[in-house]
């Protein structure tokens, strides 16, 4: 895939180490306390997915811890992206059926009196390939979801864009443009206009699928960089294929498998450096060394 | 930016995102009724048109009024099968003039992307807008006045020059869902153009080429206008005879009319259905 590095200069239990020590000075300066101690902002429990009668991925329970980054990593097909997609309800549209329970904080997210409307503008997404709106100007880009939900008024519009453009390190690329074809920014500058574009609507959740999977080396850099500041104010919730990645920006880490009957299913959860240096699970083993997936 | 702006552009988005939803749920649910109520009225006539042909129809409807030949007016027991054979020899002949041209035309719109694969573009959309009296006329100058006669011939090529357009902008389109990189996966494995074009890219597309010429086909068998100049007798064809019976007076003349439009209906339903079958097919077979 096109965001692996093409030398592979560090052993993966050796660049989540890094990541984790980084991290933990990052935490104490600005949490000051450990980072296991904050409260999930997703839980998952039992969790199964399935379209008509064929379970994609099943009993999955989970805790995502807030304002951490957390990657849902395992080769393709094992369901990481339609569990992803279950946690903001997009399966409502597509015919998947969720079982088991979804939380974000206190609130069900398939409870019924739960409107999706607001869940979605709470839990964001940003999608595999870049996907900003045709026809529209970066500006209209990053305040649609302001404008989808009500929000009103040219100065308060204009400070959100400002604001989440700065926060997705575009603002400085696109701030004399922005009146022009969103369409017209390169891939990478279209993909952080799409987590712009999500960030606007002050989400507290940020789901990403892949967000890299079609950008170069460089653009890829910029994403990571970017997740990684953003788990700051933001939990985030990152689907990768690539291990390299997931070690580089991710706190916690859930391994995706396939089961023996072709069904997705979570094989183990855990912090990320933990995970790579001495998995628990024979079969993450397997798969970390690379031996399958 | 501060922390204390950011949180409270929080709660300010929250606020808005909550107090809206009351209104957004509203409209959302009016925008989905009025496409339904727009889907059903789009749907209405429809109905109302098949169930009064068929009512009126199906009271002349009978095997000898299909297999029987026209008799003068006044002598009861006559049938429409000339019109039948006739309608069906017309389209056929057009049919045979049309597909091909139109496959081979799309498939040089496919290739080139030049000026006068531009050009070949627009002038078949000007063709599709032109009225089938028009071409009626063009074909009476072009074939029945040099020949000094009416003939199905004549018919068949108005007919084809109506389906033309709309076969090749239908085929263009069908071929353009096999995306040009197949076309060049085709090359570069070093085959001749033609071969790819056979080989990929119309069999790719073969359902949606099955489908939008089959239209094509049911748009020209409903035509009137280009028949009124090419044909001798109303009785040469199906369309022709419900002009010329349904605007006379008498009462038989009108059930006649009825029942040909029954049978004409039929017969462009029988088409489109046949056109589903077909591409399902095919394309099951393709996966």
């Amino acid at each position: 895939m096109s965001g692996d590095p093409i030398a592979r200069p560090e052993p993966l239990s050796l660049v989540a180490e890094q990541r984790a020590a980084a991290n933990t000075a990052a935490s104490a300066l600005t949490h000051g306390h450990p980072s296991s101690a904050t409260p999930p902002a997703v839980t998952l429990e039992g969790v199964q997915v399935s379209f008509g009668d064929h379970v994609a991925v099943r009993n999955v329970t989970l805790a995502i811890p807030a304002r951490q980054v957390t990657a849902l990593i395992g080769p393709s097909g094992c369901g990481k992206t339609t569990l992803l997609r279950a946690i903001n309800r997009l399966h409502d549209h597509t015919g998947g059926s969720v079982e088991g329970s979804i939380k974000l904080g206190d609130i069900d997210v398939y409870g019924a009196d739960t409107r999706p409307e607001l869940i979605r503008r709470r839990i964001g997404m940003v999608f595999q390939r870049p996907n900003p709106f045709p026809a529209m100007s970066v500006f209209e880009n990053v305040v649609s979801g302001l404008r989808f939900n009500g929000v009103r008024g040219r100065a308060l519009l204009r400070d959100a864009a400002e604001s989440a453009l700065h926060h997705a390190a575009l603002w400085d690329t696109v701030k004399d443009r922005l009146n022009q074809p969103a369409v017209g920014l390169s891939g990478g500058q279209q993909q952080r206009l799409c987590i712009a574009r999500a960030l606007a609507v002050e989400p507290e959740v940020l789901l990403m699928d892949e967000p890299c999977s079609a950008l170069d080396p460089i653009a890829t850099a910029k994403i990571e960089n970017l997740i990684t500041r953003l788990a700051a104010d933001v939990t985030i919730v990152l689907v990768t294929h690539n291990m390299f990645q997931a070690a580089r920006v991710s706190d916690q880490a859930a391994v995706f498998l396939l089961g023996e009957d072709r069904v997705g299913e979570l094989v183990e959860a855990g912090a990320t450096d933990e995970l790579f240096h001495e998995p628990k699970n024979p079969r993450t083993r397997d798969y970390v060394a690379g031996r399958v997936g | 930016m501060t922390v204390a702006s950011a949180l409270s552009r929080r709660d300010l988005v929250r606020a808005a995102a909550q107090r809206s939803l009351t209104r957004r749920r509203i409209t959302g649910r009016l925008a989905q009724a009025l496409c339904a109520v727009a889907a059903v009225a789009s749907v209405a006539p429809l109905v109302a048109l098949l169930y009064y042909t068929i009512s009126r129809g199906a009271q002349v409807l009978s095997w000898s009024f299909l297999v029987n030949a026209p008799t003068p007016p006044g002598i009861p027991g006559g049938g429409i099968s000339t019109a039948i054979t006739g309608s069906a020899e017309i389209v056929g002949l057009a049919l045979v003039i049309a597909i091909p041209i139109a496959l081979l035309a799309a498939l040089f719109l496919f290739e080139r992307s030049g000026r006068l694969a531009a050009a070949l573009r627009f002038s078949a959309d000007v063709l599709a807008g032109v009225p089938s009296i028009i071409i009626g006329i063009f074909a009476y100058a072009l074939l029945v006045l040099p020949l000094h006669a009416f003939s199905n011939l004549a018919a068949a090529f108005a007919l084809a020059v109506l389906m033309l357009p709309i076969m090749i902008r239908a085929d263009e389109e069908a071929m353009r869902t096999i995306a040009l990189d197949l076309w060049e996966a085709g090359i570069a494995l070093g085959a001749r153009r033609g071969r790819v074009a056979r080989s990929v890219v119309l069999r790719g597309a073969l359902p949606d080429l099955v489908t939008g010429n089959l239209l094509a086909i049911a748009r020209a068998v409903g035509e009137t206008a280009p028949l009124l100049f090419t044909l001798a007798t109303p009785v040469a064809a199906m369309t022709l005879l419900i002009y010329t019976d349904g605007t006379q007076a008498f009462p038989i003349a009108q059930e006649t009319a009825w029942g040909t439009a029954l049978v004409l209906l039929a017969f462009v339903l029988l088409l489109s259905v046949a056109a589903k079958i077909a591409a399902w097919r095919i394309s099951r077979r393709a996966r």
